[in-house]
């Protein structure tokens, strides 16, 4: 079973040799080292870039502009702030040329904590992606979503920014959670993709036959079904989240979670069918909470779904301060963590109608 | 073309350098078409600046000044789409560029006035931010610099067609300071991955109200390509005999070697920064359509009558069209949520109806 990591490799070997991809590209994305997480080993069309962000994203932008098919990635999402213009552009291109031109690209970018990765190489970027007009936004939890995402964002005719949860990218796929064709033992998969340590000058990878299977962008998943509370949330919070439903299942209460995959356009047609049943929510999210994405879907649920709550909706997000701290006391008090989110879930249980 | 050469490593500007040296006459036919777009387009400007100071149009900023350099650009682009013909990163100083490459002025009067028929924005950009799609005519935005971060992109996919087709960045001299252009000249200049892209610098000396005197110690902005083994011009953009000859060069150049270039052309600023500033004509710039006229004149390729008339027709042109773009309906509130994707046309989250956005309007 692939983990996070290695189904984006197949993604973008699919997409390179069956989608068009032309060009997979970033710091230290091509070979020697195939990305940081190596995510982009052995593939044919990735390349080094210069130390560059806001060339990165141009580059991309005139790739895509010009017909080709670009996958681009910044290293981490911390380093992607002073490339934001390029991309409000690349969001902005359809709408200000009135239609004349798209620019279909995928971004990539490692985001949240989670790898004891201090104050750059922890931040979250939903709340910046998703005030992006023009993009679409996606986020995957474990590697099946991973790889159909990733078929979904190289097809798609629009730019489209693929967030990967940096603490999930050696999560292993779950039960049902399986990419049609991979090998059905783990070992023999990461002998066949993973390159090997040392000088890899020689080696080549060992593609399995891994079938199309594309997630739609704005269609959120119900990883567990319940009637008491709803969590929404998306990437490293799902399986904390699924983790707090299991605990409180022993208590009685029955919880919803729900893994939105795709941030913009999201899937309100889910959210709202889940609190209309459990009539209680909780939105998780790892990032910063002054200006969170989770605050405009709770706004949202109040004006439209206010007579259907049994409890004041809630938000459990990151602390609003400049990083999250390297020490463990330090990262645990700046990022939702089981207890807290086990905690919310039950008092919001605890409200009757 | 000897003396063109010298002209590409002089460090001295050859102002009026045009016609002398040993340089080859370019054909009358050619000179009155250059004179042509230059006229056009200085009378398209004038145009917009009436229609903006007129109360028909919000925001003018353009090109007069530039005509010399923009016109011959525009007549030497291999002009279609797709990555085998040259993409064009404009700025927004480049009307006499699209002039030259048959755009139709009636739509830059459009764009001023917002009308729903504006064909590169729809209504919703200001004037001289066009975007032709079929003549690989890409964006252009506002923010400066930006599109010499995109251009390596587009020059890859010409390196890749394996044709012709080059990629053009033009900006100014001010928008060399953002690091975009560094990018544009480290991107294009990797060993063994250089890529067909011709940079132009039109140095008018100012940015906004600042003197590139003031924040600017290098001698060209020419010598920082060549940092980067770029070859460089410094050019007279006054002269449009000049600026066909060395555009011409230039590009022959990064099409057959398939090699970056940098051509700096010094040219004027005529009507201030933009209607932020005025546009109001200054008297203490050289203005290129003059002095192009007079040397027509000497060598008797026109007369002073045919060009006046010329001037004439088309101001008087061009008025008339002001007046029926005048009368073309403004975009709907509603298109707002047109062409936010390529694949759908509703925002979808946020967009709490479909209706226009007009806050209060009971949209909860």
């Amino acid at each position: 079973m692939a983990t996070v990591v290695q189904a984006i490799r197949l993604a973008l070997h699919v997409g390179e040799t069956r989608l068009g991809v032309t060009d997979i590209f970033g710091e230290d994305v091509g070979p020697p080292l195939g990305g940081v997480f190596t995510q982009s080993q052995g593939l044919d069309k990735a390349w080094n870039s210069p130390l560059d962000e806001r060339g990165i994203v141009g580059t991309a932008i005139g790739l895509a502009l010009a017909g080709q098919r670009p996958v681009a990635e910044i290293q981490f999402c911390d380093y992607a702030f002073n490339a934001i213009d390029l991309m409000k552009l690349a969001g902005g291109i359809c709408w200000s040329s009135g239609g004349d031109y798209n620019c279909p690209m995928v971004l990539m970018t490692p985001v949240g904590s989670g790898i004891r990765g201090s104050l750059y190489h922890s931040h979250s970027f939903d709340g910046q992606a998703t005030r992006l007009p023009g993009w679409k936004i996606v986020m995957p939890s474990n590697p099946l979503d991973a790889y159909g995402l990733l078929l979904s964002a190289i097809v798609d005719p629009n730019p489209v920014m693929f967030l990967t949860p940096k603490a999930l990218l050696r999560a292993k796929a779950g039960p049902g959670e399986r990419i049609p064709g991979e090998p059905d033992d783990d070992r023999a998969l990461a002998k066949m993709i993973d390159a090997p340590l040392g000088d890899r000058s020689k080696w080549r990878p060992e593609w399995p036959d891994v079938k199309d299977h594309f997630v739609p962008i704005g269609k959120a998943r119900t990883c567990r079904e319940g009637k008491h509370v709803s969590v929404i949330t998306y990437g490293r919070m799902v399986p904390v989240a699924m983790q707090a439903a299991g605990q409180l299942a022993g208590e009685g209460i029955q919880a919803e979670v729900i893994d939105l995959r795709s941030l913009h356009p999201v899937d309100w047609d889910a959210i709202e069918a889940s609190v209309r049943k459990t009539n209680r929510v909780l939105f998780l999210n790892e990032d910063t909470e002054v200006t969170n994405f989770g605050e405009h879907l709770l706004r949202r649920t109040v004006e439209t779904l206010f007579y259907e709550l049994y409890a004041p909706p809630r938000l459990l997000a990151g602390a609003h301060v400049p990083g999250v701290g390297l020490a463990d006391s330090l990262e645990r008090a700046s990022v939702p963590q089981l207890d807290q989110v086990v905690v919310a879930m039950r008092e919001l249980a605890g409200h009757q109608a | 073309m000897h003396a063109l050469r010298r002209a590409s490593v002089t460090t001295t500007i050859p102002r009026e350098a045009a016609g002398s040296d040993g340089d080859e006459a370019l054909a009358p036919q050619l000179l009155v078409r250059m004179h042509d777009i230059m006229v056009r387009a200085r009378c398209l400007e004038e145009r917009l600046i009436r229609m903006n100071k007129q109360g028909d149009g919000y925001f003018w900023i353009g090109g007069p000044g530039e005509e010399a350099f923009n016109a011959p650009l525009g007549l030497l682009v291999h002009k279609g789409q797709g990555p085998q013909f040259d993409y064009l990163h404009l700025h927004y100083r480049s009307s006499a560029t699209l002039l030259a490459m048959g755009a139709d002025p009636v739509d830059a009067l459009r764009q001023m006035k917002s009308t729903a028929s504006d064909p590169y924005s729809a209504g919703r950009n200001f004037c001289n931010h066009y975007s032709v799609r079929k003549w690989n005519v890409v964006p252009v935005s506002s923010p400066i610099e930006v599109q010499f971060s995109m251009a390596p992109g587009t020059a890859i996919a010409n390196k890749r067609a394996g044709g012709k087709g080059i990629t053009l960045v033009q900006g100014g001299d001010a928008g060399t300071a953002e690091g975009d252009f560094a990018t544009c000249l480290i991107w294009c200049s990797r060993p063994g991955l250089e890529l067909p892209c011709l940079m132009l610098v039109t140095n008018n000396r100012w940015g906004i109200s600042t003197p590139a005197s003031e924040q600017h110690g290098e001698k060209h902005i020419a010598d920082r390509a060549r940092a980067f083994g770029i070859k460089t011009a410094v050019i007279d953009g006054n002269d449009p005999e000049t600026a066909y000859r060395e555009l011409k060069k230039a590009m022959d150049y990064v099409r057959t070697e398939r090699k970056p270039f940098l051509v700096e052309a010094m040219v004027s600023r005529l009507y201030g920064h933009s209607s932020a500033s005025g546009a109001n004509f200054v008297t203490d710039e050289s203005d290129c359509l003059p002095l192009f006229e007079k040397k027509l004149e000497e060598r008797k390729v026109l007369t002073r009558a045919a060009m006046d008339e010329l001037r004439a027709r088309t101001t008087q042109e061009l008025l008339e069209a002001s007046k029926r773009v005048r009368e073309e309906p403004q975009p709907a509130g509603a298109q707002i949520w047109e062409h936010v994707f390529a694949d759908r046309d509703l925002v979808g989250e946020g967009a709490r109806s479909h209706g226009p956005a007009v806050p209060g309007n009971g949209a909860s």
